[in-house]
């Protein structure tokens, strides 16, 4: 995470105040428990003896009991996010060490604080981890699961999951208690089913440890996915391993009808937390349909059914994580064709503020915990339970990369197998599930002590190190890459083709089943769930809708004007707006100039012309300073459109004319210099949508109809002939803020007329 | 190169196609046998009708052009060898391959050649040029009969837009190639059958 230096220099001093005065708050609401108690004791005696002594009304009262839980709450996330916001401020230290390497540390040092004050710190609580922090992390990564890459990769993810997270609990349990055996160890009390147990506890790959490093590190997409698609999946594997354990260890003996009813249960557990979650899922599409009347409430559909997936599943005992995950991956291409740009907008910020909220919290909880928690430690079986778990991820990925690759089209290279190996990070959920252990079982401690420690180690010395060996591996990393139309119309094209040669062999591969799904999709199940006409909008027109949507959005709210016509192209199948038209002879003049000056253009500027074409990220929203270069802009535009009104008068001008505007053009110059710099801009494209039927559309139409008669008529006899320099550092300039190119100084004589 | 009258694969046609393709012998007599599954006159060679009698085909937007593709300039019938020759760009990339000595031409199978298959089925005219109205063609193909032509164009010249860097208003080849760098397209073209 890029980081930035302070603004002024007072103010990392104040922000350090600042979480010294949280910290000391911390403790103060845990000591003012004690006086409250005797205010509110007071208050009671004097309502009830009113005929004894009469005190002075208490103007003001100190009731902490009465805000106490929300207090200590909020006061906690508040804690959170100032440290998260102090990590970004200190420039060098985000760059090294991960976040939640500094999160657990600020735990810790809370942790001690607490016990320091003699107050017993709060144990990160198996109830609320499970139910409160750990689904908004899941329906985040479910919902903008990248559905490509994980469906092209869905074997290969499962075979880690599944085969590698049993390999480990298996090969991890079997070695502990064989060490266990040693008589120096000291630990001849441990049975083979407790260290079974452990072994499935500490197997699993943890979702938000890897979500939070690799996050970071911008691997590329495909060891991206395998590692988090292998963490959301095993949990399916854990649940069964747990549960199947701890009923064990209780009875004490397994049988291997035991054995046959746990691979039914997995399979029980895994399908039906996908069937639950699919089934919420199609239930949020269809509510989503109707909600067009009521756009203000429709994210919380999407975050209400997804919870109560995840609470049914649960319920059930099955796979929480995988109902979650199949909800949204099921919920998502319906609701995003139903519901209104800002809905979506709102569903990812606060997907992604839940996220990140719950994220911190977790971490700094593992911290705390780790300080509070009732500790055993015994060296041998701490120090091999690191050791063994880092050779069984090695071992398991090397085993089964050999198997995979042979039904591999592209192969996994040693340098994918190394980061999926090195990725396996461990993190809360482990913790978690050993926190739920029973007490009766006597090795409780040892096992959460070996579990932290575990869970440090990854987090620390794994999660530290994985950027620098990235970088000295050379591994690939992400390609930034913007929605591009490109992509989408030749991806389809080479799904048609790909389809159309399966068939032509006969085989029935991969293709031709997503081609079946498709259609499937397309004749049946749309209809019911996407609302009004949209069901038979093809996904490519939909793409580009929404892109020409957000970039349209973008110019708008950035204070540039949207396009020179409006368009005459109604991309939603709507009824026409009352915007007078463009006879299309002058349309084509004025796409025919515009491109040509586009070409030009591009030389120009070296950078891609789509390159600020991003999906509203934060980057964008920040640039404060270019919205008010814009706005500016804005206005000299309002100037320049007035003129040409007067230009109006005089279409029949011939081709030569002069610079028409010295001044403005001077004022234009300058403040386009700097955005320059700063921007590039999408250059413009001629037709923009019309802005959408939602209430939530801002219209400009009625700045806007002037112009093209105006423009295409003085333009057009000259075509771009001799478009030179000249012409195009114009159009640079004007590029900007207007959609059409601006005159060529050199063949302009409307100079009397620009008298204003 | 005529349609030849056999129904049997020789064994020096096995090893030529073997040579010339990449194919292993059991993938090649697998073909074979669907090739002659095909061809219902029974004369060795496929004619359009035969492909066109694939279901897939049929309703696959993109099916003429594919049928077309598996044709030799202005040739009616295709052989085996030439139906192989055209399979074989969808063959996976071996690892031992990408080693191999580029003094041997490039395999048909390569990243750009695959990349090429896929050019020509949008530039028919074969002037190296996808224009504009090669692209609408193939929007309009892919998007049905209810968009309108002035939607559908509007998406072609930013389809053009975004990938042309010479200003010529068309997508030249290296400009595909550019504009697919993201894409995988030795996963992306490749089916597992014919591995």
């Amino acid at each position: 995470m890029p980081a930035f230096s302070c603004a002024f220099p007072g103010c990392r001093r104040d922000l350090l105040v600042i979480v010294l005065v949280v910290f000391v708050g911390i403790g103060l609401p845990i000591e003012a428990s004690a006086p409250a108690y005797q205010s509110h004791g007071t208050e009671g005696s004097h309502l009830t003896n009113i005929t004894n002594t009469k005190k002075a009304f208490p103007v003001l009262a100190v009731n902490y009991e009465h805000v106490r839980k929300p207090f200590e709450i909020a006061l906690w996330i508040l804690l959170a996010l100032l440290m998260k916001l102090g990590f970004h401020l200190i420039p060098r230290l985000s760059a090294v060490v991960p976040e939640s390497c500094l999160l657990i540390v600020v735990g810790l040092l809370v942790g001690g604080l607490i016990k320091v004050i003699g107050e017993e710190p709060p144990v990160l609580d198996s109830q609320l981890f499970f139910l409160c922090l750990l689904p908004p992390i899941i329906l985040d990564a479910g919902y903008f699961l990248p559905i490509r890459p994980f469906t092209e990769n869905v074997g290969t993810i499962l075979v880690f999951a599944v085969i590698g997270t049993l390999w480990n609990a298996f090969f991890m349990g079997g070695l502990l208690y064989a060490l266990c055996q040693i008589e120096s160890v000291g630990l001849s009390g441990v049975d083979l089913l407790a260290c079974l147990l452990f072994g499935s506890i500490v197997s699993a790959v943890d979702p938000v440890a890897v979500l939070a490093v690799f996050e970071e590190i911008h691997i590329n997409e495909l060891v991206h996915i395998l590692v988090f698609g292998e963490s959301l999946l095993n949990d399916a594997v854990t649940v069964v391993l747990y549960n199947l354990f701890e009923e064990f260890s209780k009875v004490g003996t397994v049988t291997v009808l035991d054995v046959f009813l746990g691979v039914v249960c997995f399979f029980v557990v895994s399908l039906g937390g996908v069937l639950v979650g699919a089934i919420y899922g199609f239930l949020a599409a269809f509510t989503s349909r109707f909600t067009s009347h009521t756009r203000v409430i429709e994210p919380l559909f999407v975050f209400l059914y997804s919870y109560m997936a995840y609470l049914s599943s649960e319920m059930f005992h099955l796979s929480g994580i995988m109902a979650l995950i199949a909800c949204g991956v099921v919920m998502r291409p319906y609701v995003e064709a139903n519901i209104s740009h800002k809905s979506y907008t709102t569903i990812k910020y606060f997907l992604k503020m839940w996220s990140s909220v719950s994220e911190t919290l977790i971490f700094i909880f593992l911290g705390v915990s780790t300080v509070a928690g009732p500790h055993a430690w015994n060296w041998t079986f701490v120090i091999t339970t690191v050791i063994l778990c880092l050779v069984s991820r090695v071992l398991g990925v090397i085993g089964l990369t050999f198997i995979i690759n042979k039904f591999r089209i592209v192969k996994l290279t040693k340098k994918d197998q190394f980061i999926v190996a090195y990725g396996g990070l461990r993190g809360a959920i482990a913790f978690s599930l050993g926190y739920l252990l029973s007490n009766s079982h006597q090795m409780r401690n040892l096992f959460l002590t070996a579990i932290i420690t575990v869970i440090f180690f990854t987090v620390f010395v794994q999660g530290m190190t994985i950027r620098p060996l990235v970088e000295l591996l050379a591994v690939k990393k992400k390609k930034e890459s913007k929605p591009s139309i490109n992509e989408e119309i030749h991806t389809e094209f080479l799904d048609h083709l790909l389809t159309g040669v399966e068939g032509v062999c006969g085989h029935y591969g991969h293709y031709h089943w997503k081609e079946k799904l498709n259609r499937f999709n397309k004749t049946y199940v749309k209809r019911w769930l996407i609302a009004g006409e949209n069901f038979k909008e093809p996904e490519l027109i939909a793409f580009y809708r929404k892109m020409e949507l957000k970039q349209a959005i973008m110019m708008v709210e950035s204070g540039q004007l949207p396009s020179v016509l409006p368009s005459t192209i109604s991309m939603q199948n709507i009824q026409p707006r009352a915007i007078p038209r463009v006879s299309k002879k002058r349309e084509e003049e004025i796409r025919r100039i515009l491109r040509a000056n586009l070409q030009n253009n591009k030389q120009k500027m070296r950078s891609r012309s789509y390159s600020r074409h991003t999906l509203f990220d934060a980057d964008e929203e920040d640039n404060v300073s270019e919205v008010r270069l814009r706005k500016t802009k804005m206005e000299m535009e309002r100037r320049v459109s007035v003129m040409e009104r007067r230009m109006s008068h005089y279409l029949t001008v011939p081709a030569n004319r002069e610079s028409p505007r010295p001044g403005v053009r001077r004022v234009r110059f300058e403040s386009d210099n700097q955005v320059f710099s700063a921007d590039s801009f999408p250059t413009v494209h001629f037709e923009q949508p019309s802005p959408p039927s939602t209430p939530d559309a801002v219209s400009l139409e009625e700045e806007v109809p002037k112009r093209p008669s105006l423009r295409a008529d003085i333009e057009g006899p000259r075509g771009n002939a001799s478009d030179n320099h000249q012409g195009e550092l114009d159009y640079q300039r004007l590029a900007r803020c207007l959609s059409d190119p601006g005159p060529n100084k050199d063949k302009e004589d409307d100079d009397p007329f620009m008298s204003c | 190169m005529g349609s030849r009258a056999s129904t049997l694969l020789r064994e020096e046609e096995i090893e030529e196609i073997k040579k010339e393709t990449g194919f292993s012998h059991s993938q090649i007599t697998r073909l074979y046998s669907r090739f002659t599954s095909l061809d219902k006159g029974e004369n060795g060679t496929l004619s359009r009708e035969d492909f066109q009698r694939i279901p897939e085909l049929a309703i696959n937007p993109l099916g003429d052009r594919i049928i077309n593709a598996f044709f030799p300039e202005g040739e009616d019938q295709v052989n085996f060898r030439g139906f192989m020759r055209t399979l074989a760009h969808f063959r996976p990339i071996e690892d031992n391959e990408k080693n191999k000595d580029p003094i041997a031409s490039e395999p048909l199978n390569s990243r750009s050649n695959k990349l090429l298959f896929a050019f020509r089925l949008y530039d028919l005219d074969r002037d190296d040029k996808i224009s504009r109205d090669e692209l609408l063609q193939v929007l309009r193909m892919m998007v049905g009969v209810n968009i309108s032509d002035e939607q559908l164009g509007s998406i072609a010249d930013r389809t053009i837009q975004e990938a042309d860097q010479n200003g010529d208003n068309s997508i030249s080849f290296n400009e595909f190639i550019k504009v697919l760098e993201k894409v995988d397209v030795e996963q992306k073209m490749s089916i597992r059958f014919l591995h």
